[in-house]
């Protein structure tokens, strides 16, 4: 991938807010549908071996995204997204916690904010959580973790592969 | 159930008691003569602190002294490290997604 485009990423330890800072070589009206729109949304956004499945979204504000990481064992993980505030390709807010899968939330959860700006066909995406809890970091670094392990077991297996060809 | 670090650390009291014994260990007692407070507010926040496994007791003697978990501190930073590492790989997604549509819409 493109290594020139920017990625920070820091987070306030005491005010619990975490800040991320990316560039995606593309447009922004593409950028801001591949974070708007269900089906490309879920393209993307679980670390794979996980899989992200909106069970529906209807993004508007008041508006909701149900939907779930599911493991590669097929344990699903649901969690609610609800939109406060949007302004089209521009930013958008939303209030996000973990649920059960009849969509009863836990909270607390974290608010989320969103901000887009395109200059010369490179778009900048800007994140702010607020509140993240620890449960919830460990949460996803547990998938992380899968993940990381996934791919050390696939590497493991082609380097078997090649050194039994030999 | 795991208190929540985050929270422990949000506190501007235990905040300051971290930063009064990462220099040395110190009695509850040594401790509560720097805040405007009482001894039993003071060993509240200690409890919350040593539940988290931020601070350690020793005792010597009839005394307790809280000394502060190095380990548990440079933990958080991992922790935060491996959050990254997956924000990382989600973006590194969206790329290949954006320039697959890009390419179909040639």
């Amino acid at each position: 991938m493109n290594n020139n485009l920017l990625f920070d990423f820091t987070v306030d330890k005491i005010t619990r807010t975490v800040f991320i800072n990316r560039e995606f070589a593309a447009e922004l009206p593409l950028v801001w549908d591949a974070f708007t729109k269900p089906e490309i949304l879920d393209q993307w956004v679980a670390p794979k071996p996980w899989l992200s499945k909106t069970k529906y979204m209807n993004f508007k504000v008041g508006g909701r995204r149900f939907y779930a990481m599911v493991s590669p064992e097929g344990q699903e993980r649901w969690s609610i997204q609800e939109y406060t505030s949007i302004t089209p390709k521009i930013n958008f807010k939303m209030y996000n916690a973990f649920a059960d899968k009849d969509e009863n939330p836990e909270l607390p959860g974290s608010e989320w904010e969103y901000n887009f700006s395109e200059q010369n066909g490179i778009t900048k995406v800007s994140i702010i959580i607020k509140n993240e809890s620890l449960a919830r970091m460990e949460k996803m670094i547990e998938m992380g973790f899968t993940e990381g392990f996934k791919m050390a077991i696939d590497n493991l297996e082609k380097l078997l592969t090649t050194l039994s060809k030999k | 159930m795991r208190r929540d670090i985050f929270q422990a650390i949000a506190d501007p009291t235990r905040r300051s008691i971290i930063a009064l014994i990462a220099l040395q260990a110190m009695t509850p007692n040594a401790i509560a003569d720097n805040f405007n407070t009482t001894r039993q507010a003071v060993s509240k926040h200690l409890r919350i602190l040593t539940e988290c496994e931020l601070v350690k007791q020793e005792h010597q003697g009839r005394e307790i002294y809280y000394s502060l978990e190095i380990d548990k501190m440079k933990e958080i930073d991992k922790w935060l490290d491996q959050y990254r590492n997956i924000w990382e790989t989600r973006f590194n997604q969206l790329d290949s997604v954006l320039s697959t549509i890009k390419k179909n819409k040639k």
